[in-house]
């Protein structure tokens, strides 16, 4: 049976993807996570996080892109999908604006003497 | 029958059809869809749904991990020293590969290549296995150690391996090993009884289950080899020590607000008459816990000379240690905290520090190990499915979708890992 003869439009929609190109995915994303290993050794200082985040991201969006078919994918998942996380930012940006106004006050929290005992040491 | 030759051969068995009506679609075509196309898209957009609800779902616990970070960085950069990044590092692996052998099944599904296709989902199984092998490891260690969620954080830097603790490793084992003896006891029984079929499926699902037991073999050896998370003890101690240096600044913002509430106890009583000088000798040893209120009141009234200084200093340190030892957050209350107990005061090895990043730890990293259970168990419909060659180049929706969820499950163990292992 020849892959497209006689066939039904909605039919034969598979599009799988070449070899090489998840395997070259597996490779980049196993050097990224070797590079985020090592660059904890070093002392980045603030910009520790930023770094590690863009790491992330990169490995997320190979993933995402690739693994996920996102790239080759129909335009409205795409949107559904990148469309969560407008909003996750949104959650966790307008929460920690929140959390620099009122991080001053500290909350007691009581109840804890078990392990304080510990702290003489 | 109009559209066998448009679909695949798996539509031939049209005769055996028993619902009545007109009926031309392929046997894998549900009848509410026009195509295959069709019905996959709607599978597919169904998924991705799921999976935004997934995504908002982990944003909270993402959300949770902010708020405290920003408010404690020191806990964090603190606790994360008990954390072995090699095994996370090595689970982290685990898992991208278990992506791609999962990215190569649905390529495999779509190609009709099924003993591939099975080979890839079993592999993929197997992945998660080891994965959640090398978790039973972190998570029996760190319980041993006493390193829990807030409530049940006991934690002794002191004697950080106590004595008598249950074997908590062999407990997250025996579910697992209950199970294995199942499937190895059903594979016998099918080849016994020559249920072929049976026999095949429980063959791979097997290895599936052994390879928990590799992930657990692979992380005993990660964790013996590994002498950070034993350093850390010490470590983690100097760290906090260190970290409270440099945040002294915000400490310091922080002691004035609790200046108010802690000054009655903090202020010196201002008796005046000089009294009871041959009580020198009943002092307790610094550092010693208060026992009894007679002998802090003996401090007091020690210290209540202004000359006596050193007395004074005493009654700081004691006081500072029994608001510790009842649990209320202390912190510098006076100006000179050098040479009292105050100084190192803020321990972050404490319910209320190290056990709320704990709480978030196995929330997260919980959730996520409940998440790779779930995927273990589609996986598995998905195997059988696979060896029974249900897929073929118009239908691998399932395939696609499981993929999908396998790939999120991914996503968020990519930023887990950073965020929880690798912070300095």
């Amino acid at each position: 049976m020849s892959a497209h003869e006689g066939s039904r439009e909605g039919y034969d929609f598979a599009h799988p993807l070449p070899l090489p190109l998840l395997f070259g995915v597996f490779l980049v994303l196993t050097a990224l996570t070797v590079l985020t290993v090592f660059q904890a050794n070093f002392d980045l200082g603030s910009f520790d996080i930023i770094v590690v985040m863009i790491i992330a991201s990169v490995k997320a969006i190979l993933v995402g892109a690739i693994f996920m078919h996102l790239a080759f994918d129909k335009p409205m998942n795409v949107i559904w999908f990148l469309g969560s996380f407008v909003f996750v930012a949104l959650f966790i940006i307008f929460t920690l604006f929140d959390n620099r106004a009122s991080h001053k006050d500290n909350i007691p929290v009581m109840g804890d003497g078990a392990a304080a005992v510990a702290a003489e040491s | 029958m109009a559209t066998t030759d448009a679909g695949h051969s798996a539509t031939a068995d049209h005769s055996a059809d028993s619902h009545g009506h007109d009926h031309d679609h392929p046997s894998y075509l549900a009848h509410h869809f026009d195509t295959p196309e069709q019905q996959f898209d709607s599978g597919k957009l169904g998924m991705w749904i799921f999976l935004v609800t997934e995504v908002l779902f982990f944003s909270g616990m993402f959300c949770a991990y902010a708020i405290f970070r920003a408010w404690r960085p020191e806990v964090f950069e603190g606790c994360s020293q008990f954390l072995n990044t090699k095994l996370g590092a090595i689970n982290t692996g685990v898992l991208l590969f278990s992506s791609f052998t999962m990215a190569w099944a649905v390529r495999a599904s779509q190609l009709e290549q099924h003993k591939k296709t099975a080979a890839l989902i079993a592999s993929t199984l197997c992945c998660a296995m080891i994965f959640l092998g090398v978790k039973a490891i972190e998570y029996s260690h760190k319980w041993h150690m006493g390193l829990l969620p807030a409530g049940l954080f006991t934690y002794d830097p002191n004697n950080p391996h106590p004595e008598g603790t249950p074997n908590y490793l062999a407990y997250i084992c025996a579910p697992f090993a209950v199970a294995t003896v199942g499937i190895l006891i059903w594979l016998v029984v099918s080849f016994l009884r020559g249920a072929k079929f049976q026999f095949e499926c429980a063959k791979p699902i097997l290895v599936v289950f052994l390879c928990f037991f590799v992930g657990v073999g692979l992380g005993t050896i990660l964790e013996s080899g590994e002498s950070g998370e034993h350093a850390a003890h010490v470590e983690g101690a100097d760290h906090a020590a260190h970290v409270d240096g440099e945040h002294a600044g915000d400490e310091h913002a922080d002691g004035e607000h609790a200046a108010d509430d802690h000054s009655e106890e903090a202020d010196v009583e201002p008796a005046a008459e000089p009294e009871h000088v041959e009580a020198i000798a009943g002092l307790v040893a610094p550092g010693a816990m208060v026992s009894s209120d007679n002998q802090l009141d003996l401090v007091k009234r020690l210290a209540s000379d202004n000359t006596n200084t050193g007395s004074k200093g005493e009654l700081a340190a004691r006081q500072a240690q029994n608001e510790m030892a009842y649990g209320a957050i202390t912190y510098n209350v006076s100006d000179d905290s050098s040479a009292t107990v105050a100084a190192a005061e803020d321990d972050v090895m404490r319910k209320s520090r190290a056990g709320v990043f704990f709480s978030i730890y196995y929330c997260m990293t919980g959730v996520h190990a409940i998440h790779i259970l779930g995927g273990i168990g589609v996986l598995i419909w998905l195997l059988v499915r696979a060896l029974r060659q249900d897929f073929n180049k118009n239908y691998f929706g399932p395939v696609d979708y499981v993929g999908l969820y396998w790939h999120l499950v991914d996503l968020i163990w990519i930023y887990l890992f950073p965020l929880m292992y690798l912070i300095r």
